[in-house]
């Protein structure tokens, strides 16, 4: 049974849309559905619950045929995954916060193997204190696992990305696993108008999942071994090569996606009036819907604002964010993260975009959302505001500059 | 017909491997790979098994084989055989090769939660009764009295001080279709309840002894001697775990002296007569349950 309404929309030029009302860890699930993998391993925690939910009731009905299995902790969710897509079939999980850290030995696992898994984390805050809520110091933390990790706006946005994270993700060139964030609550749980695609146009856009990394009756293979300083470089190095090969066949599979069901995106980066914008603010996640709002409205009063949203932090958009900003008069990463003793963890990272690109500008981070607090569309206006006049610095929404 | 040493399977599908000559888990795997045969995709963990044959590109399983995480040996198993069957493919077995720490202390947890669901997996625990890969550090089934790197032989403690974990019956405890226990002193007990586990449905555990000789503080060519031994004498016992009851595999008419067992090891050479016979006493209170509660065959 669908929650919410769910009708029928336009035909329009041949595409037959479906548009319910959903959740963001619901239209997650439905993309999952149309993905069909033949393996599901999860473990639950909040907020991601409701996605392995909805997925367990499609198996339940008959909606979904895959194995789903309940597993007894996230380090098992991805082990599970791992000998599934060692079998050559196609597998998801999904977890949040804690559990994410619990199966991190995992994570370097699935990479280092070139097993394509597919997983949703909803992004929460990570003990202690405990907190439920979203910031994305979970999957930040994890950024050098060697997944590629993708951050979704809204619920639209996820489920296409779910489908679209098969393609990236299984590629041959690419072979890699890949993480889809959601902010936790404020996309996981929120409900909007989606488009669900039908099933022939899921098949016409993601081929089935081929590769020969997988076990072979006919030519036995000895997988996931070890390999010594004369070797293990070289594993690391293709590696590496992998995850930047994502970029390429994002590119690739946004084309793609657009031919087949009509909606575009726009690669590693999505930019809002920053072609003429002397202040940008580089964000990631849902919070990028307040800040585009926030930049509207200083445009009104004359100020020249403009937006970036990172939509993956891996493969990182080193020279698109150079590109996008170079002609600012200055920029601040906005995020919703604090790599403690240091500063933000994207902000170092765009950093070093700028300085690789040559881009000297001035910067400023700020750091806000810890725990799901709440960011005003005031405080993103006063960013633009401290970026017009010049003070630049590391600064905790909330607290100050510090 | 049983298995024996005449009738079982000539092909190899370990070999090749850096292990010590003598060593006990490497004589567990290639007679359960014997038995198991080419359609088994092996498991195995961090680990003595994995360290001596999954060095690329040295390779040492003709059989598809992989390595696990350390805690997700059963939780693979599960991945694989789930991913198999949703493909349409039902002719193999899945089968884990881990050894005591793996199995009893860090992988406990996804074998339970694998016998919980009844996967259709067979797990082989070959028990060296300490952390032997890392230079033999205390595991659960480090039996008492024992020294390890970590409970060595001190001035104020002499030992390891606790009792080995009693796997056999934590494992029925979950009602599995399918528990073992073996020791690759009796080989050919062994080989067959592999290959009994193999033509049974759902989750099967098999725990063999399988000493490591540098660990034991024995002589490499006594190996499969003190794995007879420890049966002998009563520590240890062959016996089965299927639809809700215990059958014991074999009576020793008596039980030959654990003192001399125990001697002959380096790592009890510490122990009193007071502490042979504090493990005696541990022995005959184990038989008295088994007496008791489990049927005999043998």
């Amino acid at each position: 049974m669908q929650k919410g309404l769910s009708f029928q929309g336009n035909r329009n030029g041949g595409i037959v849309m479906a548009k319910k009302f959903l959740s963001g860890n619901e239209a997650f699930a439905e993309g999952i559905r149309l993905a069909k993998p033949l393996v599901i391993s999860a473990y639950p925690i909040t907020p991601q619950t409701t996605v392995v939910e909805r997925l367990s009731e499609m198996v339940a009905d008959g909606d979904l045929k895959s194995e789903f299995i309940h597993v007894e902790s996230e380090h098992s969710a991805l082990s599970c995954a791992i000998g599934a897509s060692a079998v050559g079939a196609r597998t998801f999980t999904a977890t949040s916060s804690q559990g994410l850290l619990y199966m991190a030995e995992c994570l370097t696992y699935a990479a280092g193997g070139r097993f394509p898994i597919v997983m949703m984390n909803a992004n929460r805050s990570t003990a202690l204190p405990w907190n439920i809520y979203g910031d994305q110091r979970d999957s930040i933390s994890q950024l050098d696992s060697g997944w590629i990790q993708a951050y979704a706006e809204n619920a639209q946005e996820s489920l296409d990305l779910a489908l679209m994270s098969y393609y990236v993700a299984e590629h041959k060139n690419v072979s890699t696993p890949c993480m889809v964030n959601l902010d936790g609550f404020v996309l996981t749980h929120t409900y909007e108008v989606v488009d669900v695609p039908d099933v022939e146009q899921a098949d016409a856009f993601l081929p089935p999942f081929e590769t020969e990394n997988k076990i072979d009756f006919d030519n036995p293979k000895n997988l996931a071994f070890s390999a010594g300083p004369d070797q293990n470089y070289i594993f690391k190095y293709n590696e590496h090569i992998g995850v930047i090969n994502a970029k390429d066949v994002i590119k690739e599979a946004e084309e793609k996606f657009a031919k087949i069901f009509g909606r575009e995106y726009t690669g590693l980066i999505e930019t809002y009036k920053t072609e003429d914008a002397d202040y940008i603010i580089i964000t990631l996640g849902s919070v990028a819907g307040l800040v585009k709002e926030a930049a509207d409205n200083l445009r009104e009063e004359g100020i020249k604002a403009g937006v970036l949203r990172i939509r993956y932090l891996r493969p990182f958009p080193n020279e698109e964010i150079a590109e996008a900003v170079k002609n600012a008069k200055g920029i601040a990463v906005l995020e919703k993260d604090i790599s403690f003793g240091n500063v933000g963890t994207v902000y170092t990272n765009v950093n070093s975009a700028l300085r690789k690109n040559d881009v000297n500008i001035p910067t400023s981070n700020y750091i806000g959302g810890l725990g799901g607090k709440n960011i005003s569309c005031r405080e993103v206006e006063d960013i633009y505001i401290e970026l017009k006049d010049d003070r630049f610095g590391i600064h905790f929404l909330g607290i100050g500059e510090k | 017909m049983a298995l024996n040493a005449k009738n079982l399977n000539e092909e190899e599908f370990f070999f090749g491997h850096k292990a010590c000559p003598g060593c006990g888990g490497s004589l567990a795997l290639r007679i359960a790979l014997k038995v198991l045969g080419e359609r088994s995709v092996a498991v195995i963990p961090a680990g003595c098994m994995s360290a001596v044959s999954f060095n690329f590109p040295q390779l040492c399983f003709s059989n598809n084989a992989i390595i696990s995480t350390f805690a997700g040996t059963a939780s693979m198993l599960t991945g694989i055989e789930a991913g198999l069957r949703a493909q349409g493919i039902t002719d193999f077995q899945a089968v884990g090769l881990a050894g005591d720490g793996g199995t009893a202390d860090i992988g406990i947890q996804a074998l339970s939660g694998a016998i919980d669901r009844n996967d259709n997996i067979l797990y082989i625990c070959y028990d060296n009764e300490a952390y032997m890969n890392t230079g033999m550090q205390k595991s659960s089934l480090t039996p008492y009295g024992a020294t390890t790197t970590t409970t060595p032989d001190g001035r104020v403690i002499h030992g390891n001080l606790r009792p080995k974990k009693n796997m056999f019956e934590i494992i029925a405890a979950h009602d599995i279709p399918y528990a073992a226990t073996a020791s690759i002193g009796y080989i050919n007990d062994f080989m067959n309840k592999v290959e009994k586990a193999s033509k049974i449905k759902g989750t099967k555990y098999i725990h063999v002894i399988a000493p490591c000789h540098i660990g034991w503080g024995i002589k490499p060519d006594i190996t499969v001697d003190i794995a007879k031994e420890i049966v002998d004498c009563g520590l240890w016992y062959l016996a089965e775990y299927e639809n809700g009851e215990y059958t014991l595999n074999r009576r020793p008419k008596e039980f030959s002296d654990v003192g001399e067992y125990l001697r002959r090891q380096g790592r009890f050479k510490h122990l009193t007569d007071d502490d042979i016979e504090l493990v005696k006493q541990s022995r005959d209170r184990k038989w008295e349950f088994i007496n008791k509660n489990f049927k005999t065959t043998g």
